[in-house]
């Protein structure tokens, strides 16, 4: 593989990409369902979740997409099946500083000041830290975040 | 007389090869002037000469600078009538892109024209450009969408024409699709829409940059292009449009120079083009387009339509002989019937992935829906994979880009 692409396509993401964990759906409800769309590429993400006892029971994914979306979406499953809400809504705020999401602002001066999400060092991303060298490639940043900002709106629509 | 490539290429200096942080020696294979085009250096030194010797606003000054300024502006303005066979620069309006000569007719025309129960004919290859200024119409207003369908081979199915046609106040079509290559039979659909008392738009920004382009053999009312396909500048497009009908319509945005007088109490229009020009245009951005224009003028349209059926046969039949039914493309196969864009699947390789892969041997292709969702879902597809030729490019792109497509097999489909 070429070097430039080594950091973007770890074996891991292929290996994701090859056989993605948790594909398919649940039925609705009792499970909740969003949909993400990439509005630059039409890749559709579909996650379906199923909550119960405050935690996340079950997770499937289904939709089209990139290697990176897709592997991003079937690891999210398996990292966050089984955690309680409040764990994954930690996990999707580790993921989102590691894409180096921030958003930029003008102070007084003009000066540009970045605010990075701030990242918390006691979460483990395990096999999600793959994921990393998708910053290297700014505009494959949206396919790595599409399952992540679709799992955002389930927990949402579920309420706090 | 046939392009020479390697000739043509030496007047672009994105070509210029070199180290560089981005070349890292590579060959620049450009892959996407579907997109938009790269730039010759007489466009660039057009535009350099204007801003550095002859700048002034048009159409205020009376000093002589302002007056070589308005004689650029307006040189440009008659060098697109001959472009494209207009009567005269009268009903030629610049724009900021084919885009924005779109709403015009939307806003100027369909505002003013078109009521509720009327309906709009397009079709179902359009780009969003030429889909979404009508969408709004139709929720604004209450007009009807009808859409001509398009068959598995790419192409417009005209059997229910006549039908269709039924009350249609207007019918909007691409001249060639950006995504299939296909080139409509323009001529035949304006005439069946006269017959019924309908006018026709042509969104002709695939078209006019590749096919020698005469409004009155396409039979259309509306023509909208943009400078940016053909070896121009971004930021100026041209709507050209049957002079009666652009006399009938109300001006569109308001301020300086689309004015013939303003009192406290009201307003008159400016005659034409400059009804429909207001505020400073893209002064530079005509002369870079005038630029362009002889710049296609000295190769000569008929050549580079020539070459491109050419370079589309090679791509063809080359890419087939290599990959087989691994390499499928959208659109119709005989390379007379389309424009040189091909869109692509390969091994089921998402479009995304293939284009970062490509990247690296320096070949750009486009990925993703083309600004065409609803072809997209027509053809079962969420993206294709995008390659498109201009004047710079020949066999050797090809092969590069053929040979980049195994460097992606080789990493998503191991053996």
């Amino acid at each position: 593989m070429a070097p430039v692409l080594e950091d973007l396509y770890r074996e891991i993401i292929l290996d994701h990409y090859r056989n993605p964990r948790n594909r398919g759906d649940l039925p609705v409800p009792p499970a909740r369902r969003a949909e993400g769309f990439n509005p630059l590429c039409g890749d559709e993400v579909v996650v379906y979740v199923e909550l119960s006892g405050g935690g996340v029971h079950d997770v499937k994914i289904a939709g089209q997409g990139c290697s990176i979306s897709q592997s991003s979406a079937s690891m999210m499953s398996a990292a966050v099946k089984g955690r309680t809400a409040t764990e994954a809504r930690e996990l999707i705020r580790a993921f989102k500083a590691m894409m180096s999401i921030h958003e930029n602002r003008l102070d007084g001066d003009g000066h540009e000041i970045s605010e990075a999400v701030a990242p918390d060092p006691g979460i483990d991303l395990g096999d999600l830290a793959a994921l990393q060298g998708v910053v290297k490639f700014p505009v494959r940043i949206k396919c790595a975040t599409l399952p992540w900002n679709t799992l955002i709106q389930v927990l949402d629509e579920a309420g706090p | 007389m046939a392009l020479d490539v390697a000739t043509v290429r030496k007047d672009f200096p994105i070509f210029d090869e070199g180290p560089g942080p981005r070349s890292e020696g590579r060959r620049l294979v450009y892959l996407d002037s579907a997109a938009s085009s790269q730039k010759p250096r007489q466009v660039l030194w057009a535009m350099d000469d204007y801003y550095e010797h002859h700048h002034a606003n048009v159409h205020r000054g009376v000093y002589a600078l302002a007056e070589e300024a308005t004689a650029a502006y307006e040189a440009a303005r008659l060098a697109v009538a001959r472009f494209i066979g207009a009567p005269s620069p009268r009903g030629v309006v610049f724009t900021k892109n084919a885009t924005e000569s779109i709403n015009l007719v939307a806003h100027a025309w369909g505002r003013n024209r078109l009521r509720p129960g009327d309906a709009v004919l397009l079709t179902e290859m359009e780009h969003h450009a030429n889909l979404v200024p009508w969408l709004m119409l139709a929720e604004e207003r209450g007009v009807e969408l009808r859409f001509l369908p398009v068959d598995d081979g790419g192409s417009l199915v005209l059997t229910d024409l006549d039908r269709l046609l039924d009350g249609v106040g207007l019918v909007g079509l691409t001249a060639m699709s950006n995504v299939l290559g296909t080139l409509n039979p323009v001529r035949e659909i304006a005439d069946a829409a006269h017959a019924v008392g309908a006018v026709v738009l042509v969104d002709g920004a695939q078209y006019v940059p590749h096919l020698a382009t005469r409004v009155a053999e396409l039979g259309c009312d509306f023509l909208a292009f943009s400078s940016h396909k053909m070896c121009g500048p971004t930021g100026i497009g041209v709507l050209w449009g049957d002079e009666e009908l652009l006399d009938d319509m109300p001006a569109f945005l308001g301020g300086g120079e689309m004015i013939r007088d303003v009192r406290l109490d009201g307003w008159t229009p400016n005659e034409l083009p400059w009804k429909f020009e207001a505020g400073t245009p893209p002064i530079a951005e005509a002369v870079g387009l005038r630029a362009a224009i002889d710049y296609l003028g000295d190769l000569g349209m008929a050549a580079v339509r020539d070459h491109e059926i050419a370079l589309t046969t090679y791509a063809l039949r080359s890419l087939a002989e290599r990959h087989g039914t691994d390499f499928a493309v959208f659109g119709p196969p005989d390379p007379a019937a389309r424009g040189g864009v091909l869109s692509f699947t390969y091994k089921g390789i998402h479009p995304h992935d293939l284009s970062q892969v490509l990247d690296v041997a320096g070949v750009c292709v486009r990925a993703g829906h083309h600004c065409a969702k609803p072809l997209m879902r027509r053809l079962g597809v969420g993206a294709t994979a995008r390659a498109s030729f201009y004047v710079y490019n020949d066999e050797s792109d090809v092969d590069a880009f053929s040979e980049a497509l195994v460097s992606a097999s080789d990493l998503f489909m191991p053996a």
